[in-house]
């Protein structure tokens, strides 16, 4: 099963039509599409604009390949997992986006193992077409690694004093 | 920390001491008891509450109430609900505004000592709101933002007691941002 995903805030068109024609072309009866609030409404995928968090993790878990928009909710649990994942970044000239972070993001996730990075609308079909052959492996932890986990504990636990407003509201408490 | 909300902490602590006490040498040593930290953690559904998620175990050690934008989520530890407050951006500003007074409501409620936030928009929000009220705050850009902070993350830089980002050359370029680490 391939399942799509473009986030909860922004439409996608370009990425929904994109999977939909190839999903059309190639006659598969077996993909899944978040569609967010995009305009585009599929022909040949099943759509839905929303589920929850942990319904769509049971989805993810099950399906074969991931194709989804640069949002690092994706990309963290197509690593977690070890899904392929092909990648559309968004284009904030065509008012995908707000700003361009999201081909920032997908520059620097490029180089991850299983992250596939598509060009434009007709390398998504291109990706699709070869998904059969990718492989990936779970390349991360469920969790944050243990030293910035330590670093920010320590932070909160010694280095941070309360301030000297919440110091006198305490204080005034105390003697009440 | 707010005694009206736990009434119970100052009175038994209390008695357990004065058992001690008579053990203890009589140089008037003063024991202090660790006090867990109440934290509030704010993030947006999606890529920001996976974030949020996966760098929790920090606060572990602290009492957390975890406040999102997204339904039925459940926290990453303890069992306690998730808080939902509504979502907005700055393309949809009449919801922000419903965000605001959720929060603001909330944290007058709760008056955590901590509040951290992941993003996006109404954890920017929330950020404001604790620093109106004398609490330490706490904003954690999102690893997607390798050139630049986020513009919520810009927003907060001045009123943030710390403020990190997960890319070490934007740390270097900025002595108001640190980098303790990526969250994958």
């Amino acid at each position: 099963m391939i399942l799509v995903s473009v986030g909860t805030q922004l439409p996608f068109d370009r990425l929904v039509k994109a999977v939909d024609d190839w999903t059309h072309l190639r006659g598969r009866k077996d993909v899944i599409a978040q569609i967010g609030p995009s305009d585009y409404l599929p022909k040949a995928l099943d759509y839905f604009p929303f589920m929850e968090h942990d319904r769509f993790f049971e989805l993810q878990s099950r399906c074969t390949v991931m194709v989804s928009h640069a949002g690092m909710g994706s990309i963290i649990t197509a690593l977690e997992l070890g899904k392929p994942i092909i990648v559309l970044a968004r284009d904030h000239t065509r008012n995908e986006h707000r700003n361009a972070h999201q081909s920032d993001t997908l520059r620097q996730f490029a180089k991850f193992p299983g992250i596939y990075a598509a060009r434009d609308e007709d390398h998504v079909a291109e990706l699709l077409d070869t998904c059969e052959t990718m492989t990936a492996k779970p390349s991360i932890e469920a969790t944050a690694p243990r030293e910035f986990i330590d670093r920010l504990a320590h932070y909160v636990q010694d280095e941070m004093v309360p301030s000297r407003r919440a110091r006198l509201m305490a204080m005034l408490r105390r003697s009440r | 920390m707010n005694m009206r909300a736990l009434p119970k902490m100052s009175e038994e602590p209390a008695l357990a001491m004065r058992a001690e006490q008579r053990t203890l040498p009589s140089d008037q040593t003063v024991v202090q008891l660790p006090v867990r930290k109440r934290v509030m953690l704010i993030a947006s559904g999606g890529g920001h509450w996976i974030e949020m998620s996966r760098l929790a175990e920090a606060f572990a050690d602290c009492h957390c109430e975890f406040v999102s934008t997204a339904p039925n989520l459940i926290a990453p530890f303890g069992d306690r609900p998730v808080v939902k407050v509504t979502d907005g951006s700055r393309d949809t500003l009449p919801a922000l505004i419903g965000s605001f007074r959720e929060l603001w409501r909330l944290i007058r409620a709760r008056r955590p000592d901590v509040v951290v936030s992941t993003g996006a928009a109404p954890g920017a929000i929330a950020l404001y709101i604790a620093k109106l009220h004398g609490i330490r705050t706490i904003w954690i850009d999102s690893v997607a933002n390798s050139e630049c902070l986020s513009l919520s993350g810009r927003a907060v830089r001045p009123i943030v007691d710390l403020c990190l980002t997960q890319w070490p050359d934007l740390a270097s370029s900025d002595p108001r941002i640190r980098y303790f680490g990526r969250v994958l």
